[in-house]
């Protein structure tokens, strides 16, 4: 039986709704982790202990277990509790803390990786430290972050098929409903494949947008 | 005679404090004493260069009194204000950081920022500091440029500068924070040989129009030149000092000798 891509088209709503929740979900998740990796990173740098540590050991958990488990623990570990969520919230909040926790650590790495001769000329003229921070360090740092960052961000959409599992209708979810009824796993499969690879270009033509205006100066 | 005895104190009412003093001065890492006790003093538009081996403490002494590293024992003091002020937290910050206006450093590294330009660099702390319009902190970039040679390059980034366009930049940098006091860690030690006189041309420049100068060096010709004193340190303590020509031709301790002979031949 060869490939009949026919039936596609008239199940193109399905992948339509799978296209949008992949979207919301990528792009919930991709802010979530965005702000929420700088936050740990700050905080793991430049926190007391007290906060710093346990910081530390969430990020090394949550780096240190698959994501699908962590998407299985908030979504039906946190219901078992009396906490439901709905299966979206749970989707972008696993996939952004995961993601978090991977931003947190390239922007440390990116921040650590300035020269200290670079806070010191900024200090030596009297600048303060939080000054120093954000006319020196940080530009410096966005310029090394930025790539890696934007790799993660394609993990990210890559990974948001994973939530499939809670049910929300993203776009490998969304073609198994339609592979359910017309049982063309292959067809559907591969047209998802398809959108997905289409919104990776999307994706990396704003990502290297965005590397040109970071490397404008230079 | 009594003429002497009766003459008024000079300078009439205000008294001539040095613009750089240092007493005392310890600092360790870990279980190393990097300095042992240093006592110093520089006064208004005096030029001091310090001499001294590797590891003596040098730059540790230059970076205490910038307070880039905070000492153990001792005072820092300019031109009558303490450094390291007995204090702590937030109002320590604020003292320290208007201290560190009226001192300039440039490093051996030049330290400038890659990701503005010149012309960037030498504004970033008067525009952030001073309060001051973009145009007038523009016009003083601009003049300070010019007097470095390099007014040609107030567009250009660092990494298009050579090493010695590079230092005579950090060298503008601080001065557009109009300082009382320059202190120079080993402007030059980083320089190809061809690049290190127009860097000690632009230290000369500002040396005749009695900028307070701390220099410290490893090049004896140059600090003979320009330096109203040096002093020699070795193993985190002042071993002698007095006048550059009495320093290289006449040194009393067998420490400077020594270390006058190797400079010298090499
Ligand atoms: N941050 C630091 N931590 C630990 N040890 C340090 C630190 N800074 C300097 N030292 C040590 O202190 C000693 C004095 O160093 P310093 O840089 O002041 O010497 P110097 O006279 O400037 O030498 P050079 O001529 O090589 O620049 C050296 O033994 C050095 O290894
Ligand atoms: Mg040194």
């Amino acid at each position: 039986m060869g490939l009949d891509f026919s039936v596609v088209p008239e199940y193109a709503h399905f992948l339509w709704i799978g296209v949008v929740w992949t979207t919301v979900l990528t792009v919930s998740a991709a802010l979530l982790a965005f702000f929420g990796g700088i936050l740990f990173a700050m905080i793991v740098l430049y926190a007391p202990r007290l906060l710093a540590w346990p910081t530390r050991f969430f990020v090394w958990l949550f780096m240190g277990t698959p994501l699908l488990l962590q998407l299985y623990l908030i979504y039906f570990g946190l219901s078992q509790v009396g906490i439901d969520v709905p299966a979206l919230v749970a989707g972008i909040v696993g996939l952004g803390l995961h993601f978090a926790v991977y931003n947190a650590d390239v922007i440390r790495a990116g921040i650590v990786a300035v020269d200290p001769g670079q806070n010191e000329g900024a200090r030596s003229l009297g600048l303060s430290r939080a000054q120093s921070f954000r006319y020196v360090i940080i530009p410096q740092a966005v310029r090394s972050v930025t790539p890696p960052l934007g790799n993660n961000l394609i993990a990210l959409l890559k990974d948001s098929a994973l939530v499939s599992v809670l049910g929300v209708a993203e776009l490998v979810h969304a073609s198994q409903l339609a592979i359910s009824e017309t049982y063309r796993p292959f067809e559907f499969y591969i047209t998802a494949a398809a959108l997905y690879y289409l919104l990776n270009l999307l994706l990396e033509a704003g990502l290297r947008a965005v590397e040109r205006k970071v490397e404008a100066t230079r | 005679m009594s003429d002497t005895m009766t003459r008024p104190a000079t300078g009439g009412g205000k008294a001539t404090r040095p613009m750089i003093e240092v007493k005392d001065a310890h600092k360790s890492f870990g279980a190393i004493e990097v300095l042992k006790g240093i006592d110093l003093s520089v006064e208004r538009g005096q030029i001091v260069a310090i001499i001294g081996p590797s590891g003596s403490g040098k730059s540790t002494l230059l970076r205490s009194i910038n307070h880039l590293e905070s000492l153990d024992r001792g005072e820092i003091w300019l031109d009558g204000v303490q450094v390291n002020a007995p204090l702590t937290g937030k109002a320590f910050e604020r003292h320290i950081n208007a201290v560190r206006q009226r001192m300039g450093m440039v490093f051996q590294h030049f330290n400038l920022f890659p990701h503005l330009t010149v012309m960037e660099n030498v504004t970033l702390a008067p525009r952030l500091l001073q309060g001051l319009s973009g145009e007038a902190v523009r016009a003083r970039a601009e003049k300070l440029l010019d007097k470095v040679g390099l007014a040609d390059k107030a567009e250009a980034y660092p990494s298009r500068l050579s090493g010695g366009q590079k230092q005579r930049v950090a060298i503008a940098r601080a001065l557009a924070m109009e300082p009382k006091v320059m202190l120079f860690d080993e402007a030059t030690s980083a320089l190809d040989p061809e690049l290190v006189d127009e860097v000690n041309l632009v230290m000369k420049q500002l040396a005749q129009e009695h900028m307070t100068m701390l220099i410290v060096t490893h090049e004896m010709r140059f600090a003979g030149e320009v330096a109203d004193r040096v002093l020699f340190m070795d193993g985190g303590v002042v071993v002698e000092e007095g006048p550059p020509d009495r320093i290289f031709t006449a040194p009393k301790a067998e420490r400077t000798r020594a270390f006058l002979r190797k400079y010298l031949r090499d």
